[in-house]
C-alpha cells in the first residue's frame, strides 16, 4: 500500500524528501494519511466470550478484571445499536475485525522509552509528538516563543491496541501523580482501578461503551492526590495504524480533592478505503475543589472526497463532579471522522459545581457528526455552560444534540447554551437538536442557535483586501469558532486553527 | 425491550383499539380516505413514553378504550369573543346543534358539514380528506392524527373563495361526564380569498381534533383558539396546513388549564413567499395540568418566512413542555426561520420541558431559535414594589407582559383583546 492515494509528483533532482513532504502538508489533504509498515500481532477476527479472554490475557490483568469484561459482553450481546442519531453507515460488521492489534515489538514489554522499537518513535515523530521528554511539543508554530517553564507535556502513546511509552513518568511520580497506561493501572493499581472503572460510564451504559468495556485494550490513566497541582499537561496521542481493526481505548482520570489537571488528546488514522472502528470511553472523576480540563484533537482520517473509508467514531466521554465546588471543561475540536458520534457530558453532582463545553465541530465532504453534550444538574448553585460551533460543507451532516437538565434539587443554578452553526456549500446540512428540562424555578436556563451561512459582506471586505476566497472563509471560519480555539490550550489552539483552514479546503466555489 | 418488539406492541394496541371503532358511514371516497387512514393507523400502531415525541407526554389516557370522566366545569363566564360578530357553528359534545349554530350561509363561503360532505358522491373535500395529515407523517409519525382522520364522526368543510366577512366560530360546548370526541374539519381558503377562523370552549371529556387548511396563493387564513378551563379535559389536536405562493397563516392558541393538551401544528410552505406564524400562550395551575405544544415548519420553497413564540406560565406543579422543529429542505433558500419558547415557572414545582430543533439543507438562510426558563426576574418585580405596586399585582403585571409577546402575534386588535382579558382573568383567580 502507498502511503497517499494522490500520485507522487515528479521530484527534480537534489530535492531532499523533506521539502517534498513539506510540499505536501501545504497541499492540504489529510496530512496523517500514511500508515507505518511494522509486523503486528492480531487477536483472531471476531467477537467472542475467548477474544475478550484473550485481550484480559494479553494484558496480564487480574481474574476480577476478566470477570467485568466478560460480563459487559454479556451485556453487550443483549444490546441493539442506537439509531437516532442523525448519521447514516453502512452495518457494522462486528465480526469482520479485529479487536487486538498489537506491534510484534511490543510482545515484551519494553522496559523504557530507550527500548522501544525505532519505527514506532519514528511515526510520533512524524505525527509531530516525539516521545523524548522534551520541553515543548515539535511541530507547533510559535511555540518557541511561549515560555518554557511550566510549558512540558507528558505523553502517553497509545498504538492500535497498546500503548508504547509514557513520558516524563518519573517527573511525575515525584510530584505524586500516577500517569500511565490503563493495562499497567491495573497490574499496579488495583484499588483505584476497581473503585473507579465503571463509575462514571457504568457498563451497560450504551451500546458503544458496553462493547468498550468488553474489548478494551488500552488507554491512559490518571491520579492526582489531593491538593496537586499537576505540574505539566498530561497528553495522550492516539493512532490508529493497522488495518480492519478497531481502537478501543479507555481512559480514566481521577482528580482528588483540591487538584488539577490539564489533559489533552490527540488522534489520526492512515488513509484507507474501508472504514474502521474506534469506540472509546473517557471516565473522568472529580472530587471537592477539584478541576480537570480536557481538550481534544480529533483529526481521524475523515474518508476521501468520496466518502470512501475513514474512521467510525463512536465515543462516550463523561465528567462526575463528585464534590461540591469541582470544575470540569471540555473542549474539543472534532475535524475527523467519517462518522462521529459523541457527546462529552458533565454530572454536575457537588454544590457549586461546574461543567463547561465548548466545541468545534467541522465536517466537509461526506463526513457526518453527531455530536454535542449533557450537562445534568443534581447540585444546588451549579452551572454550566455550553458554546458549540458546528461549521458543514461539502456534503457534510453536523449535528448538535445537547441535553440540559435542571433536577428539582438543583436549585439556583444556571445554565447558558449557545449553538451556532455555519453552513458553506448548498448541498451541506446543519442540525440543533437541543433537550431542555427544567424542573425548579430558581434555575434559569438560556439557549440560543443560529443557523447562517458565510456572511457576503465579511466576505467582500475580506476578498478586497486581497484574499483569495479560500483564505477568506478560513478567515472568518475562525473568527465565527474563536470563543472555543481562544479556551484551547496553546498547543493545540494552533493545531486547531490550521486544521480549520484544512478541513473547509476546496469547500468554497 | 428490543426495537422490533416495541412497533410489534405499538400496532397491537392500535389494532386493538381499532377493534372497539367503527368507520363512520359515508360515500365511497369518504370510506376510501377513512379506510387508508386506519391503514396509516394499524401501521404506525399508537405511541408509548417510549417514542422520541412521546418521551414527555404519557399517552395512555388518549389510548384508553373509554375516555377518563371529566366533570363539566363551570366557567361562570359569558363564552369568550362574544362581543364579535361572528358565524357560529355549535358543537354539544361533538353533536351538531342546529338550534344553537347560526344558518351556515355567508357570502363568499362555502359551508357544509363533514357528516354531510362524506355523504354526497361528488365534493371538493374528498382532494382535501386525510390528504395533509397523511403528507404531516413525512418526518414524524402522528398515529393520533391518523386515528382521528379514520374515526371522525363530524366536523365542518369550508371553501372560502371571497374574503369573509366574519370570522367562523367553531364553538364547543361540552356536556356529559363521559364524553368522547372525535371531529374533523377541513378549510380550503381559494386563491386570494380570506377566512379567520375561531375555535372555542374545552369540547367533551377527551376531544379529538382535526384541522387540514390548504391555503392557496395569495390567500389568508387566520386561526384563533381558546381550549377550554375544565379542569379535568384531555385533548389531542392535530392541525395540518399547506401553503402556496405568497400565502399567509396564522394560528394562536390559548390554553389555560385541563389535565392533559398536546396540540400539533405540522406546517408545509410549498409556495415562494409564504409567511407561517404559528403561537400560543398556556397557564397551568396545579399538578395535573399537562400541556404539550408540538411544531413542525417544513420549509420547502424560496423566500418563506416562519415563526413560532411560544409562552407557558406554570406553577403548582404544572407542567408544560414544547417539541418545535424547523426543517429546511435543500433548495429552500432565503428562509427566514424564528422560534422562540419561553416559559415562567411561578413556583419551584412547575416544570418546563423543551426541544427546539433546527433542520437545515439550505445554505442561504437565517435560522435561530431561543429557548428560557426561570421565575420572575426579581430586579422588575422589585422596581414595581418599589413604585408602590402590591406583590400579587406585580407579579401579575409581569406574567402579563410575558405573555404579550405571543399575543402580538395576533393581527386583529379585538380577538387580541378579548384574549387578554382571560388572560387577566385566570391570573387574578390564580395568583396567590
Amino acid at each position: 500500500m502507498t502511503a497517499y492515494d494522490t500520485p507522487t509528483p515528479e521530484v527534480k533532482e537534489g530535492v531532499d524528501e523533506d521539502t517534498v513532504e513539506a510540499v505536501r502538508k501545504l497541499s492540504g489533504t489529510y496530512k496523517y494519511g500514511w500508515d507505518t509498515e511494522i509486523e503486528m500481532d492480531y487477536a483472531p477476527k471476531g467477537l467472542s466470550e475467548d477474544i475478550v479472554r484473550l485481550i484480559s490475557e494479553k494484558n496480564e490483568e487480574p481474574e476480577w478484571m476478566t470477570d467485568w469484561r466478560l460480563k459487559a459482553f454479556q451485556r453487550w450481546q443483549q444490546m441493539e445499536e442506537p439509531e437516532w442519531a442523525m448519521i447514516e453507515y453502512p452495518q457494522i460488521d462486528f465480526q469482520n475485525q479485529y479487536y487486538y492489534a498489537r506491534p510484534k515489538s511490543m510482545e515484551v514489554k519494553p522496559k523504557s522509552l530507550d527500548e522501544v522499537d525505532p519505527k514506532l518513535l519514528a511515526t510520533y515523530e512524524k505525527l509531530g509528538i516525539p516521545l523524548k521528554e522534551q520541553m515543548i511539543l515539535a511541530g507547533v508554530e510559535g511555540a518557541e516563543d511561549a515560555p518554557s517553564e511550566g510549558r512540558k507535556v507528558a505523553v502517553d502513546a497509545v498504538f492500535d491496541s497498546v500503548s508504547v511509552g509514557t513520558t516524563f513518568q518519573a517527573e511525575l511520580k515525584k510530584a505524586g501523580v500516577i500517569f500511565c497506561s490503563i493495562s499497567e493501572a491495573i497490574r499496579e493499581h488495583p484499588e483505584l482501578v476497581k473503585k473507579y472503572l465503571g463509575s462514571v460510564v457504568p457498563v451497560s451504559d450504551n451500546f458503544y461503551a458496553t462493547l468498550n468495556s468488553a474489548v478494551f485494550s488500552d488507554g491512559s490513566f490518571v491520579y492526582v492526590p489531593p491538593g496537586v497541582r499537576c505540574p505539566m499537561e498530561l497528553s495522550t496521542y492516539f493512532r490508529i495504524n493497522a488495518e480492519n481493526t478497531g481502537q478501543f481505548e479507555r481512559t480514566l482520570i481521577i482528580a482528588d480533592k483540591g487538584s488539577y489537571v490539564s489533559y489533552l488528546e490527540g488522534c489520526t488514522a492512515p488513509q484507507r478505503d474501508t472504514a474502521q472502528l474506534h469506540a472509546a470511553v473517557v471516565e473522568i472523576v472529580i472530587e471537592e475543589d477539584a478541576e480537570v480540563k480536557y481538550s481534544t484533537v480529533q483529526n481521524w482520517f475523515p474518508g476521501d472526497e468520496d466518502g470512501k473509508g475513514g474512521i467510525y467514531n463512536f465515543v462516550t466521554k463523561r465528567a462526575d463532579c463528585r464534590g461540591d465546588r469541582a470544575k470540569v471543561m471540555w473542549t474539543q475540536v472534532e475535524t475527523g471522522s467519517a462518522v462521529t458520534w459523541k457527546y462529552p457530558s458533565c454530572l454536575l453532582r457537588g454544590d457549586d459545581s461546574q461543567g463547561e463545553f465548548y466545541s468545534i465541530a467541522i465536517t466537509n465532504n461526506h463526513q457526518q457528526a453527531d455530536t454535542g453534550t449533557k450537562m445534568t444538574h443534581l447540585g444546588k448553585r451549579t452551572k454550566s455552560r455550553i458554546v458549540s460551533k458546528g461549521i458543514s460543507a461539502g456534503k457534510a451532516q453536523n449535528t448538535y444534540r445537547g441535553l440540559v437538565s435542571m433536577h428539582p434539587k438543583a436549585t439556583d443554578s444556571r445554565n447558558y447554551t449557545q449553538c451556532d452553526s455555519l453552513l458553506i456549500g448548498d448541498q451541506c446540512g446543519a442540525h440543533t437538536v437541543p433537550y431542555i428540562e427544567v424542573k425548579n424555578n430558581s434555575s434559569r436556563v438560556e439557549h440560543e442557535a443560529t443557523t447562517s451561512k458565510v456572511d457576503d459582506d465579511q466576505m467582500f471586505y475580506c476578498r478586497q483586501r486581497g484574499m483569495d476566497e479560500e483564505e477568506a472563509v478560513a478567515l472568518i471560519v475562525n473568527g465565527f469558532a474563536k470563543e472555543v480555539l481562544q479556551a484551547l490550550p496553546m498547543e493545540f489552539a494552533m493545531e486547531a486553527q490550521q486544521l480549520v483552514a484544512i478541513s473547509l479546503e476546496g469547500s468554497v466555489g | 425491550m428490543a426495537r422490533a418488539d416495541l412497533i410489534a406492541r405499538r400496532q397491537e394496541a392500535a389494532a386493538t383499539r381499532a377493534e372497539t371503532m367503527t368507520l363512520p358511514e359515508g360515500a365511497a371516497w369518504a370510506t376510501e380516505a377513512r379506510e387508508a387512514a386506519r391503514a396509516r393507523l394499524l401501521k404506525m400502531g399508537l405511541p408509548t413514553r417510549r417514542d422520541e415525541y412521546w418521551k414527555w407526554t404519557n399517552p395512555e389516557s388518549l389510548i384508553a378504550a373509554e375516555a377518563p370522566t371529566a366533570a363539566v366545569f363551570d366557567a361562570d363566564e359569558a363564552p369568550i369573543f362574544d362581543e364579535i360578530d361572528r358565524l357560529r357553528i355549535v358543537f354539544t359534545d361533538g353533536v351538531f346543534d342546529a338550534e344553537a349554530s347560526d344558518p351556515l350561509e355567508m357570502a363568499g363561503i362555502e359551508i357544509a358539514r363533514l357528516s354531510d360532505a362524506a355523504r354526497a358522491d361528488i365534493h371538493w373535500a374528498r382532494d382535501l380528506y386525510g390528504t395533509l395529515e397523511a403528507r404531516g407523517h413525512a418526518s414524524v409519525e402522528r398515529p393520533f392524527a391518523a386515528f382521528n382522520t379514520a374515526y371522525a364522526t363530524d366536523g365542518v368543510v369550508i371553501r372560502v373563495t371571497g374574503t369573509a366577512a366574519r370570522p367562523v366560530n367553531l364553538v364547543y360546548r361540552h356536556a356529559s361526564d363521559g364524553s368522547d370526541v372525535i371531529l374533523h374539519h377541513l378549510v380550503k381558503v381559494e386563491e386570494g380569498a380570506e377566512l379567520t377562523l375561531l375555535e372555542t370552549g374545552p369540547a367533551a371529556a377527551r376531544f379529538s381534533g382535526g384541522l387540514e387548511v390548504e391555503v392557496a396563493d395569495g390567500a389568508t387564513f387566520r386561526h384563533v383558539r381558546t381550549q377550554g378551563r375544565d379542569h379535568e379535559r384531555r385533548e389531542v389536536t392535530g392541525v395540518f396546513a399547506r401553503l402556496g405562493t405568497e400565502s399567509t397563516f396564522q394560528s394562536f392558541t390559548l390554553t389555560a388549564n385541563g389535565k392533559l393538551t398536546r396540540n400539533e401544528v405540522v406546517i408545509e410552505l410549498t409556495g415562494d413567499d409564504a409567511v407561517a406564524h404559528v403561537a400560543g400562550a398556556a397557564l397551568g395551575d396545579g399538578k395535573d395540568f399537562h400541556h404539550d405544544d408540538t411544531v413542525f415548519i417544513t420549509h420547502d420553497a424560496v423566500n418563506c418566512e416562519s415563526r413560532q413564540v411560544f409562552k407557558k406560565v406554570l406553577r403548582n406543579g404544572a407542567t408544560g413542555i414544547f417539541q418545535g422543529k424547523i426543517l429546511v429542505k435543500q433548495g429552500a433558500q432565503k428562509t427566514d426561520g424564528y422560534q422562540i419558547s419561553q416559559s415562567l415557572l411561578l413556583d419551584d414545582d412547575a416544570q418546563f420541558l423543551a426541544k427546539p430543533e433546527l433542520e437545515i439543507y439550505a445554505d442561504d438562510v437565517a435560522c435561530s431559535h431561543g429557548s428560557t426558563s426561570g421565575a420572575i426576574d426579581e430586579d422588575a418585580l422589585f422596581y414595581l414594589r418599589s413604585r408602590g405596586v402590591p406583590h400579587r399585582e406585580a407579579t401579575n403585571l409581569l406574567t402579563l407582559a410575558f405573555v404579550a409577546e405571543a399575543l402580538e402575534e395576533i393581527d386583529d386588535e379585538a380577538l387580541a383583546e378579548a384574549l387578554r382579558d382571560r388572560l387577566a382573568g385566570w391570573l387574578e383567580r390564580h395568583s396567590s
